[in-house]
């Protein structure tokens, strides 16, 4: 976004060449065609996520037929004769694989938006600002120096990232999370990322540390949570992340209409009657607990809340937060499927944590964008 | 002597097109108003003026050279430019801000200059007195107004000691007064030191009553230019900014003064004044 | 980000409009007073800092599981007596200080040029891609080659570092004008993410690797002797001198690319050049220590305390006391854990934190 602004600034002209031959053309129509345009495309990023849940459940290393899914699954419901071994492989792994993926997507996705959105800064992620890393430290600490395992790994990093957002909070609060105003004056959303990196820094070299005083299984172990990986799906763990997202949709729902009038510069929101105060500590408290519960449950999986916002802008030619929550679940759906069932044929069967490959392919996908921003500009 | 012309200039952003086959002259040793509409590529051919966008195709010329073709510092001696809304780093000091001015007068090595005495020092001071801001100088140009930091800004442009000075709507938020400060302060500028001095202006009454001479820009192309009588008439407000307006003279300068017209007043003053206030209240 | 300061907003003008009346009676003698203060004294603060700076080096010589008084110090340095244990133990300490002079000085004077170039007060060294390159290179070496020492790593560690800076350079000249800081700052964070995930791939599969890896991750000081250093010492000189000599290029460049153009600078030109002296300080610094978080971008932050926003003071200023916090931070780092240490780049993040922390609350710096 601070791209559009530097370019309006560097360019007066041409933007406002841009809007006057707006006013001149079929702006209607032009407007309306945008809109089904954006809509058609979130539906297909909808689309694309069923594509992939689906194929992840039936296929890869041990694919299940269609009719053996269906008997698998109403067996389990109704309790009747199960397929040995595939029921176990479907109801057991696969099916809670692909589900917390999806839902851990759609989380981090909403978490990145809503952050890059409120703080007008694309760089504004969780995994940049810190919080990721205090789920990290948080982590690593529990699993090194007190052996934890298990949900209590999931405890500490829900405890951490909190911590952490708290932390920053409070020193960027100076001046209230208000911006200076104006369109671009946003100088304690500045502070907050800056903030957020310095401790996100200071907390990167604790887990280094930490990582170097273990024992070496342990730290592999730990490397293994630092990269997010969908390992510790469990029923259980699902049940309580969906617990937390039914009670997080919603106010990102309600949160998402002043947000919109939040872009356009906190006076000119204050001035449409949006009580800015306390919109912005509702959007960093949801946004924050959108990373931290999807964190506990599968470890920091870099980049998606980095990468779910800008792609879905280019993918529906406008910022949309259920774009970014359908293009999160996108990226972590498509990354397990690899990680799962394509990675091990390449790398003598290790299984890689979904994080290492949302990283690895997610970065060229961002030099990408940024490569091709300047001629469409989204 | 320096003087800068656009020949068949053409001037695009990526694909789009702004300015084709220009030809234009700034003539040397007055002060030059470009004026048109939002979106007319004024600001745009002053960018190109200034060397910040690379021609097309065409060239701009100073002295009958390419500006292009000739090293950045050289030509930075004598062509200097003013954007529209400069960045002035946190925590900067006036002085500081104004002796960075000297940059294309300093050698690679000479990093520092010392004493009073050295030209730096002299036309930073010089340049400091022109506008007025002598007592601020040892002030953050954070903490200054509107008024007063932009013209810190000129003052750091005067520092550069240029023969042509280009300036991008270098009244932009400033009050009524404080413009007519700046473009005072900007005549002077040209009376005392012959500086040939550019600027892209919105207020046509302003650039009518301060320039010598005027270029009338539409759609990318220059449509009229001569000196302020000959170019701002009622035809060429109606052609650049399709506004209807009377051209009155200026009361003080002798100018042309643009009245606009609108649609809520007509020439005629009787018809008016009955059933406008009611229509008023009305909506 | 960049651009928040370009437009002093209208409402900031409006602001600024009304001040001049309130700012005449308070607090504007006070600024004045202070920027007066600054002025000219720089000199003075410098040689503090070289007090400072000398003090840490003589802390790195002293202090240790061994501690030894600052007179036997002198005197090994003078009069060296082999047979002396004291003056065994300095010498042995003598690199690890060198080395943290060098490292130091590196990564101060990097993280000031790299915050001019990318007029960006979050840039540091890291986000260059420094840091990733050159850890997946060392863990590239340490997998394929089963390189194992410390001097084997330097190699690797460097061009890994050079690769990953000009990658993220190019990559951010792409386009239409050219490596604006917003660019460089995505393109460094987009290629890092990049380069730790291959990296992680690396490790997650390799244990022997990792074992090797987390030691030298943590960046450190000690351990490393002259065949380490010496390699280091021609990049080291011709950065610091590129990056010394380009304190108006910054200041030029600290008033936007138009206006830097107005004045003659040849911005993309400059840029590049000043980025290539940072990529040499801070390829060897990483060579050298291994990642060592935060020093690049504290110190500068730091120093324009005491400078302000002149590049041509805050480029000696970050010479000198960035090898001063890590002298300072590796001492800590001896006798806060005895018998065990904790490493250099481990201490100077714990110690520079909380200072970030406090100028960002105090809003320097929250932009550029």
């Amino acid at each position: 976004m601070s791209r559009t602004v530097e370019r309006a600034i560097v360019e007066p002209e041409r933007t406002v060449g841009a809007l006057k031959t707006a006013e001149k053309g079929p702006q209607l129509y032009v407007r309306a065609e945008r809109a089904a345009k954006g809509l058609n495309r979130t539906w297909l990023l909808a689309a694309a996520v069923v594509v992939l849940f689906v194929a992840s459940i039936l296929l890869g290393s041990y694919t299940v037929t269609v009719p053996d899914f269906v008997t698998i699954v109403t067996a389990h419901l109704t309790g009747g004769e199960k397929i040995p071994g595939a029921s176990f492989i479907v109801m057991e792994t696969k099916l809670p694989r692909a589900t917390m993926g999806l839902m851990i997507g759609v989380a981090f996705g909403l978490s990145g938006a809503l952050f890059q959105t409120m703080l007008r800064n694309p760089l504004a992620s969780p995994d940049v600002i810190g919080i990721s890393n205090g789920a990290s430290a948080s982590a690593v600490l529990a699993i090194v120096v007190f052996g934890a395992s298990g949900a209590a790994v999931s405890v500490a990093a829900l405890f951490g990232a909190l911590t952490v957002a708290l932390l920053i909070y409070l020193i960027s609060r100076g001046g209230s999370l208000r911006g200076a105003g104006g369109r671009n004056g946003n100088a304690a959303g500045n502070r907050l990322v800056l903030a957020g990196i310095g401790i996100a820094a200071a907390l990167g070299a604790l887990v280094s540390f930490l990582m170097t005083r273990a024992d070496i299984r342990t730290a592999a172990e730990a490397l293994i949570w630092l990269n997010g990986s969908l390992n510790p799906a469990t029923w259980e763990r699902i049940g309580v992340l969906l617990l937390a997202l039914a009670v997080l949709l919603p106010f990102t729902a309600a949160l998402a209409k002043p947000l919109r009038l939040l872009e356009l510069g906190d006076d000119t929101a204050a001035g449409l009657g949006v009580r800015v105060g306390a919109v912005r500590l509702g959007l960093v408290l949801t946004a924050v607990a959108l990373a931290a519960v999807a964190t506990a449950a599968a470890g920091p999986v870099s980049f998606v809340a980095f990468l779910a916002g800008p792609i879905a802008r280019r993918v529906t030619g406008k910022p949309s937060l259920p774009a970014s929550a359908l293009t999160g679940a996108v990226i972590v759906l498509a990354a397990d499927y690899f990680a799962y069932n394509l990675a091990p044929l390449l790398l003598d069967a290790t299984v890689l944590p979904v994080g290492v490959v949302t990283g690895a392919l997610g970065a060229p996908f961002l030099l990408w964008l940024l490569a091709t921003s300047n001629r469409k500009d989204a | 002597m320096a003087r800068l012309s656009a020949r068949d200039l053409t001037l695009q952003y990526e694909q789009r097109r702004v300015i084709e086959g220009l030809r234009t002259e700034i003539p040397e040793g007055k002060v030059t108003m470009i004026v048109g509409a939002n979106g007319c590529g004024k600001s745009t051919l002053l960018r190109g003026l200034s060397r910040l966008l690379r021609p097309a195709a065409g060239a701009v010329t100073l002295d009958g050279k390419d500006i292009h073709s000739r090293p950045a510092k050289e030509l930075a001696r004598t062509l200097g430019l003013l954007p529209q809304q400069p960045t002035a780093p946190d925590g900067i000091t006036v002085r500081d801000l104004v002796g960075r001015g000297r940059y294309p007068h300093q050698g690679f090595f000479r990093n520092w200059s010392h004493g009073d005495s050295s030209p730096h020092d002299l036309a930073v001071r010089n340049a400091l007195d022109a506008t007025a801001t002598t007592e601020l100088a040892d002030r953050n140009v954070d903490e200054l107004s509107g008024g007063q930091r932009q013209r810190v800004w000129i003052a750091m442009a005067l520092a550069q000691e240029t023969e042509v000075l280009l300036l991008d709507e270098p009244t932009t938020y400033l009050d009524l007064a404080h413009q007519v400060e700046v473009l005072d302060l900007v005549t002077d500028l040209n009376r005392r030191r012959g500086t040939t001095v550019a600027i892209v202006l919105h207020d046509l009454n302003l650039a009518a009553r301060y320039a010598d001479h005027v270029i009338a820009m539409k759609d990318g192309a220059v449509v009229a230019e001569g000196t302020g009588i000959d170019v701002i008439t009622e035809e060429l407000v109606r052609t650049v900014f399709g506004l209807e307006s009377r051209v009155v003279p200026d009361p003080v300068s002798g100018t042309p003064l643009i009245v606009p017209i609108g649609r809520h007043h007509y020439p005629a003053p009787q018809a008016t004044e009955t059933t406008k206030p009611a229509l008023e209240i009305a909506s | 980000m960049t651009a928040s300061t370009t437009a002093a907003s209208s409402g900031e003008r409006e602001r600024t409009l009304e001040a001049p009346k309130s700012a005449k009676t308070g607090p504007q003698l006070y600024v004045r007073a202070e920027v007066r203060a600054r002025k000219g004294k720089q000199p003075a603060w410098l040689l503090a800092a070289v007090v400072v700076l000398a003090l840490a080096c003589g802390a790195s010589l002293a202090v240790g599981a061994r501690a030894i008084p600052l007179g036997t110090v002198l005197d090994a340095l003078v009069h060296f007596n082999a047979a002396d244990g004291n003056h065994a133990v300095v010498h042995a300490r003598i690199p690890r200080t060198v080395l943290g002079l060098l490292a130091g000085g590196a990564l101060g004077l990097a993280g000031a040029a790299m915050q001019g170039v990318a007029r960006n007060p979050l840039a540091d060294p890291g986000i260059m891609g420094v840091n990733a390159g050159a850890a997946l290179a060392v863990v590239g070496g340490i997998y394929l080659f089963g390189i194992t020492g410390l001097s084997g790593y330097i190699w690797f560690a460097f061009v890994g570092a050079a690769a990953a800076a000009a990658i993220v350079y190019l990559l951010a000249s792409l386009g239409r004008d050219g490596a604006t800081p917003v660019k460089l700052a995505l393109a460094g964070a987009a290629l890092s993410a990049g380069l730790y995930s291959l990296m992680n791939v690396v490790l997650v599969s390799s244990q022997d690797t990792l074992d090797r890896f987390r030691f030298w991750q943590v960046g450190s000081v000690a351990g490393r002797d002259w065949s380490v250093i010496l390699p280091a010492l021609p990049f080291l000189a011709v950065g610091a001198l590129i990056v010394l000599l380009s304190g108006r290029i910054l200041n030029g460049l600290a008033l936007g690319d138009d206006l830097a153009r107005g004045l003659g600078q040849r911005v993309g030109l400059s840029r590049g050049i000043v980025a290539l002296g940072v990529v040499l300080l801070c390829g060897s610094a990483t060579a050298l220590a291994g990642p060592i978080a935060f020093l690049g971008l504290v110190i500068p932050h730091a120093v324009r305390f005491f400078t302000g926003p002149d590049y041509r003071w805050i480029l000696p200023f970050s010479l000198v006391l960035a090898p001063a916090l890590l002298l300072a931070s590796d001492v800590v780092g001896r006798v806060v854990l005895l018998p065990g240490e904790v490493p250099a780049g481990i201490m100077t993040a714990i110690l520079g934190a909380p200072v970030f922390v406090w100028l960002v609350r105090r809003g320097k710096g929250a932009s550029l």
